[in-house]
């Protein structure tokens, strides 16, 4: 195996395109847990922690770009009021040593149904910012980004250079079932952005079908049926949580049933969206 | 290859590195510092913590050649000659050691925690330590030295 060091973002493109099979690494907390259990055994690890701009985040308008190397306890202290439905899910990862070291990059790199970044990226209209030496820079919409399990639309000779987010406009929420409140890969989880502005309702369901996901039809039925300057109606809140567990499509596995997940979609969607509306309400009346 | 960078102040260098070993390995089995735990290699435990540039990270999942030319501090870096640091003292009297593995990693997370929080909540500390896991002691023990450290670190800073 070998152990590539590139420190320039130039020369780090030049290596994956010499070797797609490399495998990237930021936190290593993904990638080292499969070396260490002998699951995986790529030729080469492309060290991405010298390529110093990966870890900053910059605002280019109403747009922050988070570098894929910027560790959650960053995004948490720093952009917990700009970024918030994101900010909650990096509070939830791991434990605070995974969240020194552990990158939105990697999340999206590993591409696992579970990771917590992706619903509050699905639900904030997220792009992804990858490149590769040959072809330039690509943007991917969030929702255009994850194809399956631990499958991503990254090509191999591409490294994702950062994700951008738009400040949130109104409120985020993100939440999250587990056994414990710490170390827990999510049994499934759920998040939600109001945009005001479009009066529209922004949704990412995870680990609860193949690939994190957008309830779509439940996004629609919000944008019909959701009346902006009222209180949230309890039956349209019930339907919007019967529409976002039936977006997904979840197994049984050792961390919990397709039913349970099903319910709990349901559940988290109807109290995502209530702390939302509670925010908003509370913001508009102030 | 060769991977070099600084452990507890001294300079290493060390030879015939394979690419997927982790910085804990290195540690332990190529320097000579066994404090830092093996247990769970996958990030679960914490008994590997050790600094990286200030920064406590499970060294399991470190890459040793992320380490190149970085600050390493291990639980044997924390004491001073024979002068145990304030944490590890006050792990000493509080009785908040049974079987020990755990111990390593839970000084350094702690040692963190009070150097960034001068007196911490219990909330504080029991989210600080959640990366940690102990089977023996039941937290109570390690919550009281994590309590007396930070009281004392209060009066002599």
């Amino acid at each position: 195996m070998e152990f590539l060091r590139p420190t320039t973002w130039a020369e780090a493109l030049a290596a994956k395109a010499d070797q797609p099979e490399a495998v990237p690494i930021q936190g290593g907390t993904d990638v080292m847990v499969e070396i260490n259990f002998d699951v995986h055994r790529p030729p080469a690890l492309l060290d991405l922690n010298q390529v110093g701009e990966l870890a900053t985040w910059s605002r280019e308008g109403d747009t922050y770009r988070v570098g894929a190397g910027l560790p959650y306890v960053t995004i948490i202290e720093e952009l917990g009021g700009v970024l918030p439905g994101l900010a909650q899910a990096s509070r939830t990862v791991g434990s605070p040593q995974i969240r020194n070291r552990g990158t939105v990059g990697g999340n999206l790199g590993a591409a696992s149904p579970a990771g917590d970044s992706h619903p509050p990226l699905l639900a904030a209209g997220a792009v992804v910012e990858v490149e590769s030496r040959a072809r330039g820079v690509r943007m991917i919409p969030a929702h255009e980004f994850y194809l399956g399990v631990k499958r991503s639309a990254l090509e191999p000779d591409e490294l994702i250079r950062a994700v951008r987010v738009e400040a949130a406009r109104g409120p985020q929420y993100f939440s999250k079932v587990g056994t414990r409140n710490a170390m827990v890969i999510a049994v499934c989880s759920f998040s939600v952005a109001l945009h005001p502005g479009e009066r529209r309702v922004g949704t990412g369901i995870g680990s609860a079908a193949p690939t994190p996901r957008r309830a779509l039809e439940a996004e629609e039925f919000l944008a019909g049926e959701l009346d902006w300057d009222a209180r949230l109606d309890s039956a349209v809140l019930k339907r919007f949580g019967e529409l976002c567990s039936r977006a997904a499509s979840p197994i049984d596995d050792v961390r919990g049933t397709a039913d349970y997940r099903r319910h709990a979609i349901a559940v988290m969607a109807r109290r995502t969206l209530t702390w939302a509306w509670n925010d908003y309400r509370k913001v508009r009346a102030a | 290859m060769r991977v070099s960078f600084t452990v507890n102040g001294r300079d290493e260098s060390v030879d015939d590195v394979w690419a997927g070993e982790s910085l804990l390995y290195v540690l332990r089995e190529r320097v000579g510092l066994p404090g830092s735990k093996n247990a769970c290699e996958q990030g679960e435990c914490g008994s590997c913590t050790v600094y990286l540039d200030g920064t406590p990270v499970c060294s399991c999942l470190v890459a040793a050649g992320q380490a190149e030319g970085r600050q390493v501090r291990t639980v044997e870096g924390l004491a001073d000659g024979d002068r145990l640091d304030p944490v590890q003292e006050a792990f000493v009297e509080c009785g908040a050691v049974q079987c020990g593995f755990c111990t390593p990693g839970l000084i350094v997370q702690a040692h963190d925690l009070i150097e960034r929080v001068p007196d911490p909540s219990d909330a504080e500390i029991r989210e600080a330590l959640a990366g940690n896991l102990c089977r023996c002691t039941g937290y109570e023990k390690i919550l009281d030295a994590v309590r007396l450290a930070a009281s004392r670190k209060a009066v002599t800073p």
